[in-house]
């Protein structure tokens, strides 16, 4: 397998630039020799740490560290795309020449040559995120200490179990391409969660809540609780919600007496509901119901066999026909601090950027990268192109997708005032949503009835079922800035072979008028 | 060549052990090569090639524990590989459910690999893209497919002396093939151990009689309907059957926090929870879908009947939960068998007076683990049968559904066949619950 030339095992001081530059070029030049029109390199070393707990003991610490690189090269207008771990001259030469001899295979089957939009090169740049502590810095029984503690406040509380663990991700990527760019950037992402389960033997019931904790794009800093980014919830629900700093142990012991009260709730009447939606909730309906639909790859059909096209077609998009209400605005950026989003440049040497997608409640714009700009007349790229590893190919992916909050004054507790039979729901539950993008279901992890402009108490087996453009459309009321806050997701799905993709979603609580609710309770 | 052979790999696992200070070790060597062609809208849009080998370092002093891996092969590296490992394990916590790590073990033979499959190049790839995009231009319809092969092998060592080594194949493919106007859609997918099996041609015309078949769809009420779910529609990543396999844990059932928890403690091992034809076992020396004949702890897989005649007959158990609960251990293959009958689905179709052909779900999402409840929709071919015969395509619906409900309202069992690595029969099922309409295609 020969030797490397790099030490990988450095893990907190990144590789030498001047090195990744020189093996760079290597791989750049090769493929321009084998026919290449365009080629990118990226030389990648993928830190992890996850640490996993249940109750008084530690289940599992792994440290994980994946090297290697990819090269992409476009020849006659075909892509080939080949990847390995032998980070030497040689093997990024030769990776170099699989690609370009993967594009000349394909070239009979390409109907439609690639239009890459023009991209200037920045020649040697780089970006960090802008973390205060490092989490691989953290020694590893602080972590630990910090999830035992976070069980024995939910334990202490009533719960029966309980699951906590900590991501720490660490994404140390250099780019390179013909265009003249050299990126080196340092990437950062957290996040702590838990499960807690309440169990009532005697009735066989039991239920759940998990943390209301989002990944973040911070460092370890997230884990030191600060009042100025703590809100609470509605009064009578007792949900708190967090900003860029989190509190695991008050959320543990919060969840544990939800997780309780949920085993007593009156079940759900089916029909039609206001429904006040929480950030830690929205965000994920954001994701799916305008995220996805607005990928351009979807609209034309490149993900037709996989996660599906989108009924927010050119065509449809065309008609001018509204998205949702004209409250809703909606803006794509790869910018926001904190997010999952936020880089210097993406992962074809584009540096990244805010725009809008919807405005006033009409569709004005997709998510594009430079194969996809010239479709909408784009001369560049909206820098939102992703790998989920060296050994991946780099596609489109979704960038953070926010609501935008209200300009007028309005907190929760006023939002609710108004509503006279509603749900107000808070966290991510169950959610699935068809391949175009019309249909979805949503639950959440708490629900409270709300009565004559009052929470009347926690409600259980609530789902949504609504149909995108009529749910948004259904957009009454959204709070002001001081309520915006983030949801992401580690593990968006798409593509063949599948990549995951780390996204955040900001929104402030938002009102949502007759919306269809159905009862999840079943026999078996 | 990320593909070593057996002693290539025990050479390397055996220098990573003798760098070990701890009490035990255990080092897991992973390796693969892998192709992939994608195309969409006619045309091919991304392919490549990807080879890794990585090592996973288990440490153990006492009681506690921490692993490391790495990806790179030089000594320096597989030296500092075992060093973090240990230093994690150093500084975590003592594991009050450790279990001292395995011995030597005894394996069956396994037969997931085929050499001709490990052969395919990028040539065989495009051509096979190029089959199926020809016959759906020519029929003025739309192809979006993806294939993939690989060749992967696993080396397991300890310190206590057990040695692991396997090596598997796979071929996937799957095509969706749409009416350019988007008003139709069909689907078709297949895996396969051996490339000599797959058949680009017959899947993409599979896929494209019911994306032509599909057009013009007529809206049914949704309600409880008789539904024949074709293999595709029980079988994926996320898939009814998948799920229902996934839950048979006996930890969790003995903590009260499965559908298998009884009132007031207990389990319902044993237990008849289904239609008396519902036979589930897994089997790593299956002809057609041959799995992993070890775990990742090294602990050998066999045949294990789980659901017998409707019965519960076996839970998962983890090593740990085994011996508290004076149980023997199970190794998961990650495949499963669920015994079916001799029909095809043409003679399926053929036996029902009133149903719905479902082609495919999709998104399939939990909504209560107290009853397994499953979210999720139709998709890429739904078909309204009446009098034996397929009626007309009929706009996708979303299902809200428990697979412990669902067999027990089952009506008849056709042929098993592969999807997923596993074997599984298309299923006719009577009252599957459909909560809404949805107006994709």
């Amino acid at each position: 397998m020969g030797g490397v030339l790099v030490d990988p095992e450095q893990l907190l001081e990144t590789i030498d630039p001047a090195l990744k530059k020189r093996l760079a070029d290597a791989a750049l030049n090769a493929a321009k020799s084998a026919g290449a029109s365009y080629a990118d390199v990226r030389i990648g070393r993928y830190l992890n740490q996850y640490v996993f707990t249940r109750e008084k003991q530690v289940q599992n610490i792994t440290s994980t560290e994946s090297f290697g690189v990819g090269v992409r090269a476009l020849v006659n207008g075909a892509w080939g795309f080949a990847s390995t771990n032998l980070v030497t001259e040689a093997g990024i030469v030769q990776a170099a020449k699989n690609a370009a001899a993967i594009a000349k295979a394909n070239q009979r089957v390409q109907k439609e040559p690639v239009k890459l939009a023009a991209q200037k090169g920045y020649g040697e740049v780089s970006w960090k995120t802008p973390i205060e502590r490092n989490a691989f810095e953290v020694p590893v029984k602080e972590k630990v200490d910090l999830l035992l503690a976070a069980n024995a406040k939910a334990l202490d509380n009533g719960a029966s179990y309980v699951n906590s663990a900590l991501f720490q991700v660490n994404e140390q990527k250099y780019f390179a391409s013909t265009d003249g760019s050299y990126i080196d950037q340092d990437v950062h992402r957290i996040w702590p969660t838990f499960n807690v389960t309440v169990i009532d033997r005697a009735t066989g019931k039991f239920r759940s809540r998990d943390a209301m904790a989002s990944p973040m794009g911070l460092g370890y800093e997230y884990l030191t609780p600060r009042a100025s980014d703590k809100l609470m919830g509605p009064q009578g629900t007792g949900v708190i919600g967090y900003k860029q700093r989190y509190d695991m142990l008050e959320d543990a012991a919060l969840a544990a007496k939800q997780a309780k009260e949920k085993l007593t709730a009156k079940s759900v009447t089916p029909g039609k509901y206001d429904l006040v939606l929480d950030p830690s909730h929205l965000g994920l309906t954001i994701h799916e119901s305008v995220g996805h639909p607005t990928e351009l790859d979807r609209v034309l059909g490149y993900e037709a066999n996989y996660a599906g096209t989108s009924f927010a077609t050119l065509d449809w998009k065309a008609k001018g026909q509204p998205y949702g209400s004209k409250l809703v605005n909606i803006v794509a950026d790869k910018l926001q601090p904190g997010t999952l989003g936020a880089v210097g440049y993406d992962d074809e040497g584009v540096k990244t950027k805010e725009w809008d997608i919807i405005k006033d409640g009409k569709l004005v714009n997709y998510q594009k990268i430079r194969d996809q700009a010239h479709v909408m007349g784009q001369q560049e790229s909206d820098g939102c192109c992703y790998a989920d590893s060296w050994s991946s190919v780099q596609f489109q992916r979704m960038p953070n997708i926010s609501l935008r909050p209200g300009t007028a004054k309005l907190s929760v507790d006023d939002m609710i005032k108004n509503v006279d039979k509603g749900i107000y729901i808070a966290g991510e539950g169950s959610y699935s949503i068809d391949q175009q993008r019309y249909n979805f279901q949503f639950g959440g992890k708490v629900f409270y009835a709300i009565e004559k402009g009052k929470i009347a108490g926690m409600i259980e087996d609530v789902a949504y079922q609504a149909n995108t453009q009529e749910f948004w459309g259904s957009c009454a009321a959204i709070c002001d800035q001081s309520d915006y806050r983030f949801l992401g997701t580690f593990f968006d799905g798409k593509g063949q072979p599948g990549q995951v993709s780390a996204v955040s979603h900001g929104s402030s609580t938002t009102r949502f008028n007759g919306v269809n609710v159905i009862n999840t309770a079943r026999k078996i | 060549m990320p593909i070593l052979s057996q002693d290539e790999a025990q050479a390397i696992l055996k220098k990573v052990l003798s760098y070990s200070q701890a009490d035990e070790c255990a080092a897991t060597l992973r390796g693969r090569t892998s192709g992939n062609i994608r195309y969409a809208r006619n045309t091919v849009s991304t392919a490549g090639q990807s080879d890794n080998v990585s090592l996973a370092v288990e440490s153990r002093f006492g009681k506690r524990s921490g692993t490391a891996t790495c990806n790179q092969f030089d000594d320096a590296t597989l030296r500092r590989c075992v060093q973090r490992a240990e230093e994690i394990a150093r500084l975590a916590p003592e594991d009050p459910e450790y279990v001292a790590m395995l011995g030597p073990q005894q394996y069956l033979v396994p037969k997931a690999y085929a050499a001709s499959t490990a052969a395919i190049t990028p040539d065989v790839r495009a051509q096979a893209a190029a089959d199926s995009i020809t016959m759906c231009e020519a029929r003025k319809l739309t192809a979006a497919g993806f294939l993939e092969d690989g060749a992967s092998f696993t080396a397991l060592r300890n310190s206590k002396g057990l040695e692991a080594y396997e090596q598997s194949t796979n071929v996937d493919f799957s095509v969706t093939v749409r009416t350019p106007d988007g008003t139709g859609s069909g689907y078709a997918v297949a895996d396969f151990t051996d490339v000599k099996s797959f058949d680009a041609k017959a899947l993409t015309k599979r896929a494209a009689d019911k994306a032509a078949g599909s057009v013009n769809a007529k809206a049914l009420e949704p309600g409880k309907y008789t539904v024949i779910l074709e293999p595709a529609a029980l079988v994926s990543d996320e898939g009814l059957l998948n799920r229902l396999v996934y839950a048979l844990d006996a930890r969790e059932a003995d903590e009260g926090r499965s559908f298998l928890s009884k009132k007031g403690g207990g389990t319902k091992k044993g237990e008849k929870l289904f239609d008396s034809r519902v036979t589930i076992y897994s089997d790593p020396l299956n002809d057609q879908a041959p799995g992993s004949v070890f775990d990742g702890e090294g602990l050998p897989v066999k045949r294990m009947p789980w659901i017998e005649k409707g019965v519960v007959r076996n839970l998962y158990y983890s090593r740990y939960w085994a011996e508290k609960s004076k149980a023997e251990a199970t190794a998961f293959s990650g495949n499963f068998i669920m015994e079916g009958g001799t029909q095809s689905l043409e003679e399926m179709i053929k036996g029902t007076a009133k149903g719905i052909l479902v082609t495919r779900l999709w998104y399939i999402r939990d909504v209560d683990p107290q009853t397994l409840l499953v979210t999720g929709l139709t998709r890429d071919g739904t078909f309204y049968i009446e009098n034996g015969k397929i009626k007309h395509p009929i706009k996708n619906f979303r299902f809200n559904e428990s697979p412990i409900i669902m067999l027990n309202n089952i009506e008849a069992m056709g042929k098993p066949q592969r999807l997923g690595g596993n074997l599984v029969p298309p299923l006719k099922i009577r009252d599957f619950t459909f909560t809404s309409l949805s107006d994709a295609v």
